[in-house]
């Protein structure tokens, strides 16, 4: 029954879209505040549909409810109940209905918790999400239908494919989704404002908690699938340029570009169009990373399902939304005054640098991506990968590293550059000193040791806007600035050690055998077979000594029999210098074991600047909105 | 400076910063975007020497041998019109099999050998890299 229930669900969220959006255009063409209290209750029960959606296919999931196709293809009755549960958004269907719930939800909050904004543009911004919603709903009832029953049952599933059996899938689409698609309250928030008009500081004090908050999901869905590829892949890398991985890097730098600008808005009254657009580049890079994801047009971990009907689906969608907004924009931008002006000198003018750099950025990245589709129309295949991406955006993001240190410490509306360089000076020091004293001991790279000097820059110069300040009376947002940017540099460090100073080792070795990668020893004991929930593997006792220390690992070749598939589980050492990480091969015929070591000095600080950037979005989120509050 | 030509300004930067993008991305691409060769290509077109490129085809039944090191791999690479012999030294892939898809990523050598510094093999029994589908199958309709 529940498979019906969640298509009925399904049905009625979207006839509920529907009404929204019809009562969202009368509330603009009429005005007035009764409209206000028809849309708020849709918008929220058809939030609540959606999740009501969701549940019910969560639960067929749990019950492994075999007559449902989609649990039949996607998971098997004896998997672990985490991933029974969390199979249901690891396909294509289900994860698409995770996303339309996520709109919902958004949309929902909106309607709910949405009190500054003037009560038309507030109107239209829900007519904005009951539109973009309206075509997802489509898109899964015609297109994606997960619901589908199938007869007769079978006895039991397919199962999951192993490299999602992981309880990283339990966390990481849900994060990145929230974050993805919380960006479409951005999107619906330029509709509304560009509907309406009424672009200033208001618009963007509302708008502003609503993008921290997608933000901040953003980072840790991105930080979060970092780490899970890191120990999950084996490979020892913590971020590949996977089509899928950009996709979900565009709207974080789309995203954290309107974070900057929509500051600027908000205190000074500038940068009105550009917040704008950026609000509608933002979305339409996740909408994009979607269509990416899900046409099936790239090779990669994440692409589940090839079906060209869904990718031409998902790609008329893509146009109409963004080529419309885009169209909005062009037609209405006009009536939207120019706001507030501002000299080359201040922090505007460093907020203003910050969007340009990240505009490049994302410009490089999204060029990447779509080439090897774009020659592949041309029938030339080809694909592009680090090599390009860090070649072409490496020194862009230094750049930026540079104005991010110096930003902070501009004053608003004019400053002089002379004032700022003696404001700069400790960090200036620093740097300095990080880099004569790298290129005198450390033979590396170019990029990694820019990257390790303008780090230490970095870290110092996000500390100097609470100087002279009372830690207790610096506002919560201004902590949140302090954090992100130390985040960033602590997470630059990660990446420019992990470049420079990573050591590795590949090795058959026979039992009782030692090898060396870095300072540690490592001798491989034994190797034993396990037992798990749905897998069996063959376990290796590896023992590594450095010093004094010792440590124990036991990496894995896990055989999965549903679907019969092998996966290497690598074994990591975390210590507080860095990670021992071991991957086992397979033996050959003289009884040796490949195992492939790498000693990865300091690279745990990759994520733990990952974690303090979204630590920070999060303090400046609730210092706003306690701010919003008072007044 | 008036509100309206710093707008102008502003709006003149962005299209220059977007420029510089895409100019800065495609000269990048044109030294590094990997190009996609399948074994027959290779005997047509001549070697692609000193660039990275993809080899797409099927491991050929037989072929696979380890080295004396126990970390090297020699195997061959077929689609049916030509074969290119590959050495890998590193843990293959899971689903590495004989008569099975591959992609390697690396660069020809001058005697015509390829030396991958990575393979990508399917990912579980229904999934074969697209580009390897797509050599194999313009074999399949050159043969016909």
């Amino acid at each position: 029954m529940s498979a019906e229930a969640g298509l009925a669900a399904l049905w009625l969220a979207a006839a509920l879209a529907l009404l929204q959006l019809a009562l969202a255009t009368l509330a603009v063409r009429r005005g007035g505040d009764e409209w206000e209290a028809a849309i708020r209750p849709v918008a929220i029960v058809q939030g609540g549909l959606a999740v009501a959606a969701m549940a019910m296919l969560i639960a067929a999931f749990l019950r492994s409810d075999m007559s449902v196709r989609l649990v039949v293809e996607n998971s098997h009755s004896m998997k672990p109940w985490v991933y029974r549960f969390a199979g249901a958004w690891g396909n294509h269907e289900g994860s698409m209905l995770l996303w339309v719930t996520i709109l919902g939800v958004a949309g929902g909050a909106v309607a709910w918790f949405e009190r500054r904004l003037d009560a038309r543009t507030w109107a239209a911004t829900l007519g904005g999400q009951a539109l973009i919603a309206l075509g997802f709903y489509a898109f899964l009832l015609f297109a994606s239908n997960p619901f589908d029953r199938i007869s007769p049952a079978p006895v039991d599933g397919l199962g999951l494919n192993p490299l999602l059996q992981d309880p990283g899938l339990a966390f990481h689409p849900p994060t990145l989704y929230a974050g993805y698609v919380g960006l479409s309250v951005a999107f619906s928030f330029a509709i509304g404002a560009l509907v309406t008009g009424e672009v200033g500081p208001a618009f963007a004090r509302a708008m502003r908690p609503w993008v921290l908050g997608a933000w901040v999901f953003l980072t840790v869905g991105i930080t979060a699938g970092s780490y899970w590829a890191y120990y999950e892949l084996g490979w020892g890398g913590w971020w590949f340029w996977d089509p899928v991985e950009n996709a979900s890097l565009m709207p974080w730098l789309a995203a954290t570009a309107l974070l900057h600008s929509v500051t600027v808005l908000a205190t000074r009254d500038g940068l009105r169009a550009w917040t704008v657009m950026l609000a509608v580049v933002a979305f339409s890079m996740s909408m994009i990373g979607t269509f990416l994801v899900r046409s099936g047009l790239l090779t990669s971990v994440h692409a589940f399902a090839v079906d060209p009907s869904r990718g031409l689906f998902l790609l008329v969608l893509l146009g109409l939304y963004i080529g419309g907004a885009l169209a909005l924009f062009g037609a209405r931008i006009g009536a939207v005054r120019a706001g507030a002006t501002f000299e080359p000198v201040s922090r505007e003018g460093g907020l203003v640098v910050n969007n340009l750099l990240l505009s490049v950025i994302l410009g490089i990245v999204l060029i990447g991506t779509f080439y090897p589709l774009i020659a592949g129309g041309f029938g030339v295949q080809l694909s592009v990968g680090p090599p390009f991406f860090n070649k072409a955006a490496g020194p862009i993001a230094l750049a930026l590293v540079v104005f991010m240190a110096a930003g902070p410490l501009v004053r608003w509306r004019r400053d002089r550059a002379q004032a700022v360089v003696e404001r700069l000076t400790w960090p200036i020091a620093a740097t300095a000193f990080a880099l004569a004293g790298l290129a005198a001991f450390a033979r590396i790279g170019v990029l990694p040791l820019l990257g390790l000097a303008l780090a230490a820059g970095l870290a110092v110069a996000s500390a100097v806007p609470l100087v002279g300040r009372k830690p207790w009376r610096t506002p919560l947002f201004t902590w949140g600035m302090v954090v992100s940017h130390l985040g960033i540099a602590v997470s630059l460090a990660g990446m420019a050690c992990d470049a420079a100073f990573t050591s590795e080792t590949l090795v058959a070795m026979r039992p009782g055998e030692p090898a060396r990668v870095g300072p540690w020893r490592v001798t491989l004991d034994g190797i034993a077979p396990v037992v798990g929930d749905n897998w069996t593997a063959l376990q290796a006792r590896l023992s590594a000594t450095r010093g004094d220390q010792g440590v124990t690992l036991f990496p894995q070749q896990r055989f999965f029999s549903d679907p019969a598939t092998t996966t290497s589980e690598s074994a990591i050492a975390t210590r507080i210098d860095g990670q021992l990480y071991t991957v086992l091969g397979q033996a050959d015929a003289e009884g040796r074991w490949q195992v492939r070591l790498w000693w990865k000095p300091f690279v745990t600080l990759i994520w733990l600047g990952g974690a303090l950037v979204a630590l920070g979005g999060a303090l400046s989120l609730v210092g706003r909105v306690r701010r919003g509050r008072h007044r | 400076m008036t509100a309206k030509n710093q707008r102008l300004v502003l709006a003149g930067l962005a299209v220059a910063a977007i420029v510089a993008a895409a100019l800065l991305a495609l000269s990048g691409l044109k030294d590094q975007a990997a190009f996609f060769y399948a074994p027959g290509d290779v005997q047509r077109g001549g070697l692609p020497l000193g660039r990275a490129v993809r080899l797409g085809g099927m491991v050929e039944a037989g072929s696979v041998r380890r080295a004396a090191d126990g970390v090297t791999v020699r195997f061959v690479v077929g689609d049916g019109r030509a074969t290119v012999p590959v050495v890998f030294a590193g843990i293959v892939p899971d689903l590495f099999r004989e008569r099975s898809g591959v992609v390697a990523e690396g660069a020809f050598r001058r005697d015509g050998s390829f030396v991958a510094t990575n393979l990508l093999a399917k990912h579980d029994e229904k999934y074969m890299p697209p580009e390897v589908a797509g050599a194999l199958h313009k074999t399949e309709t050159l043969d016909k």
